[in-house]
């Protein structure tokens, strides 16, 4: 283990949310948790609103686009947060549990067991009943289209379009899934401790395994040529920049440690990877040298960090964790 | 399980604050929702978060109810019977994120499911051991019905072969005789489940909750339950939580069935056992033959071991450690058991036997 040189620990507000941190994101600039609870924490620290989003159940998923918070919890609604704190349900699938939502431009997915239902930004909702319970959801960066991760594959499913959604198959349980910014690859992350991968154009298969565990937290760097990983003793970041992406070439690894990642998080802006670990320590590392520096030391009876989120200018890092700490990490101008 | 994870001599501790998880399966009509709502009503002061497949029949409200698909994967790596629930490790992996507003989980499978892939889920996704732990598989067996059903119905009798307790219920619309003919049909496929008998379900809730019966440590007897009786004056049965029938006498002209195809093995080494023989038998009996065993557990005297070695399995999937140490006076042998479907019983004993130190 390589000791950080340096520490922005003290630049670091932290404070206590009584649960379990689902996510974490920026609405306008302002800090927002979801948590376990069902609350929704907005704000900055010392100054936060409990937003009583899913009153008598836990969120299980949470994304945000900088304009909205949509929350999906297992009293079967999905919620959607202004930055001004005022919630609405977008929907409320009764009995199911909400726990797959995806957003991008105003357009919203969320899946409740097999049934995947998109929303446009015009609130028109159209549902796809996969074959199996679709664990993941991403919407392809071009075009109205979604991929939904299930076992044995992934779909590509483009909503107001009748045709049946192309299909890329691998046996197997497919549980997160993510789209390259360029929209050339589609990575899913595995029941199996490995990640799969396919090109979208040629349907050609990229396998990336060796994880001790599965990785379940994945993020794509700025300029989109690097995705970051969780699930090893350091950050796994595998190249895509070339036509055949991390095929026959060696991933990074960064922030090396004796324990397992479980959240990662690439600045907006430069390549530097937020990197959480299951005992709530962070640490920010630069991709071209390894450089890390320390952002949070863990405390006894700390959880793993569940929750990373950078703002959109880079500015500041939200973090959560599963034994209910959070923090905020401001960066020096 | 797979080539990577083959049973070893050392485990890593576990840890007991993991959140407890009982399987309850039975066959169509058995009586399983019947025992939920009861466990659910009773004054336990515990929360349960229950995992369902159809809503609507838990009459109980202010719980934490969770309707589950049943899908049941395969695992990636070339063990066609690792399935497991897909949709378990999503739940529990949800469930987790409000720890602390429950005690417990309770899974309720479909009459038709095979408990194996709900066992497995356990063994299998790290996620899931990390979270919870296996308590007991409880079987709901109906006394009228069960017999025929045994004859006809693959699962019901994969989920009698399965249990760690079996509630034979409905015992009010049986003659004694009856009931002593369906207790040793059970028995001939598995003598070494608890087994309670119940009108409505009417079992006392420490007799099908919390029992640890996956726990290593707790694996203290395996010897067959009514001999069990026998010897210890039916104790088991004398909770006071049925008015069923007193009859104790099949205990002693219990009727021997052998089950055509499901049977149980019990092989007994007595001295100490060489484990660089145990480890690698063990662990290709289970990879070859782990189709047809449901269950198998054992403990066993390592040579120049102070302490017994125990462990357990599902079809190829294994657990075991090293656990307390053999007592003063204790006598110092090797036990094995198997359940499971045309078992190789002559081939099995000699492999055991051939372990000897």
């Amino acid at each position: 283990m390589t000791e950080p040189t340096s520490s922005l620990a003290k630049l670091v507000q932290v404070f206590e949310t009584g649960a379990h941190v689902t996510a974490a994101g920026f609405l306008d600039g302002a800090p927002v948790l979801a948590l376990g609870d069902g609350a929704v924490l907005l704000g900055e620290p010392g100054a936060q609103t409990r937003l009583a989003a899913h009153p008598s159940g836990a969120i299980l998923a949470a994304v945000s686009d900088a304009k909205l918070l949509a929350t999906g919890g297992d009293d079967g609604r999905v919620v959607a947060i202004a930055p001004d704190g005022a919630m609405r349900e977008i929907a409320h699938e009764k009995g199911r549990w909400i726990d797959a939502l995806a957003m991008r431009s105003g357009a919203m997915a969320w899946a409740a067991g097999r049934e995947v239902r998109a929303r446009d930004s015009a609130g028109a909702v159209k549902t796809y009943v996969a074959p199996t319970t679709a664990r993941g959801l991403c919407f392809l960066p071009k075009g109205y289209r979604l991929a939904l991760a299930h076992y044995n594959g992934v779909l590509l499913w483009f909503p107001n379009v009748a045709a049946e959604p192309a299909f890329l198959e691998w046996k197997g349980s497919h549980l997160d899934v993510v789209v390259s910014p360029d929209g050339r690859f589609v990575v899913t992350s595995m029941q199996e401790n490995t990640l799969h991968g396919w090109r979208i154009s040629d349907a050609r298969n990229m396998r990336m395994s060796g994880y001790p565990r599965k990785s379940r937290s994945l993020s794509w760097s700025h300029d989109g040529q690097w995705l970051a990983t969780s699930g090893a003793d350091a950050c796994i970041v595998w190249p895509f920049r070339d036509k055949d992406g991390p095929m026959g070439k060696a991933p990074r690894e960064c922030g090396v440690r004796a324990a397992k990642v479980s959240q990662v998080a690439f600045h907006p802006r430069t390549l530097v990877v937020a990197v959480g670990y299951e005992d709530g320590f962070i640490l920010l590392c630069r991709l071209a040298d390894a450089a890390e520096i320390l952002v949070r030391e863990p405390k006894p009876g700390d959880g793993a960090v569940t929750a990373l989120a950078w703002d959109a200018i880079g500015a500041r890092l939200a973090f959560g964790l599963d034994s209910g700490g959070a923090g905020l990490l401001t960066l020096p101008s | 399980m797979n080539d990577a994870n083959p049973l070893s001599t050392a485990r890593a501790s576990s840890t007991q604050d993991k959140i407890p998880v009982t399987v309850l399966t039975g066959y169509l009509g058995a009586g399983k929702t019947t025992l939920l709502n009861r466990i659910l009503s009773e004054p336990h002061g515990r929360k349960y978060a229950v995992i369902v497949n159809e809503f609507g029949e838990i009459g109980i409200d202010n719980e934490l109810v969770v309707g589950a698909d049943e899908e049941v994967f395969e695992m990636n790596n070339g063990c066609i019977c690792c399935t497991v629930r897909g949709d378990l490790i999503r739940i529990i992996e949800g469930l987790m994120k409000r720890k602390g507003s429950f005690d417990a989980i309770i899974v309720e499978t479909t009459g038709l499911a095979d408990p194996a892939p709900v066992a497995q889920t356990f063994f299998v996704d790290q996620d899931v051991q990390n979270l919870a732990r296996l308590d007991a598989v409880v079987t709901v067996a109906d006394a009228k019905w069960l017999a025929a059903r045994l004859r006809d119905a693959p699962e019901a009798k994969n989920q009698i072969a399965f249990a760690d307790v079996i509630v034979l219920n409905k015992t009010d619309l049986v003659s004694p005789a009856e009931l002593r003919e369906v207790e040793a049909r059970i028995r001939a496929i598995n003598p070494y489940a608890k087994l309670h008998r119940a009108v409505r379900c009417n079992v006392a809730i420490a007799d099908v909750l919390e029992r640890n019966a996956f726990d290593l440590d707790r694996i203290m007897e395996i010897e067959p339950d009514f001999l069990e009786v026998d010897d210890h004056d039916h104790d088991h049965h004398d909770h006071g939580h049925g008015h069923h029938d007193h009859d104790h006498a099949h205990t002693h002209g219990l009727k021997h069935y052998h089950d055509e195809h499901m049977q149980s093995i019990s092989l007994r080494l007595d001295g100490d056992v060489d484990p660089n023989k145990f480890m690698p038998w063990i662990n290709e009996l289970t990879q070859t033959q782990g189709a047809n065993i449901l269950r198998c557990k054992g403990i066993v005297a390592f040579v120049d071991e102070p302490k017994r070695f125990v462990f357990q399995g599902v079809h190829m999937m294994l657990d075991g450690e090293v656990q307390r140490e053999w007592k003063a006076g204790e006598k110092r042998g090797s036990k094995v058991v198997f359940i499971g479907r045309d078992l190789k019983e002559e081939e099995i004993r000699k492999g055991f036997l051939a372990c000897a130190a």
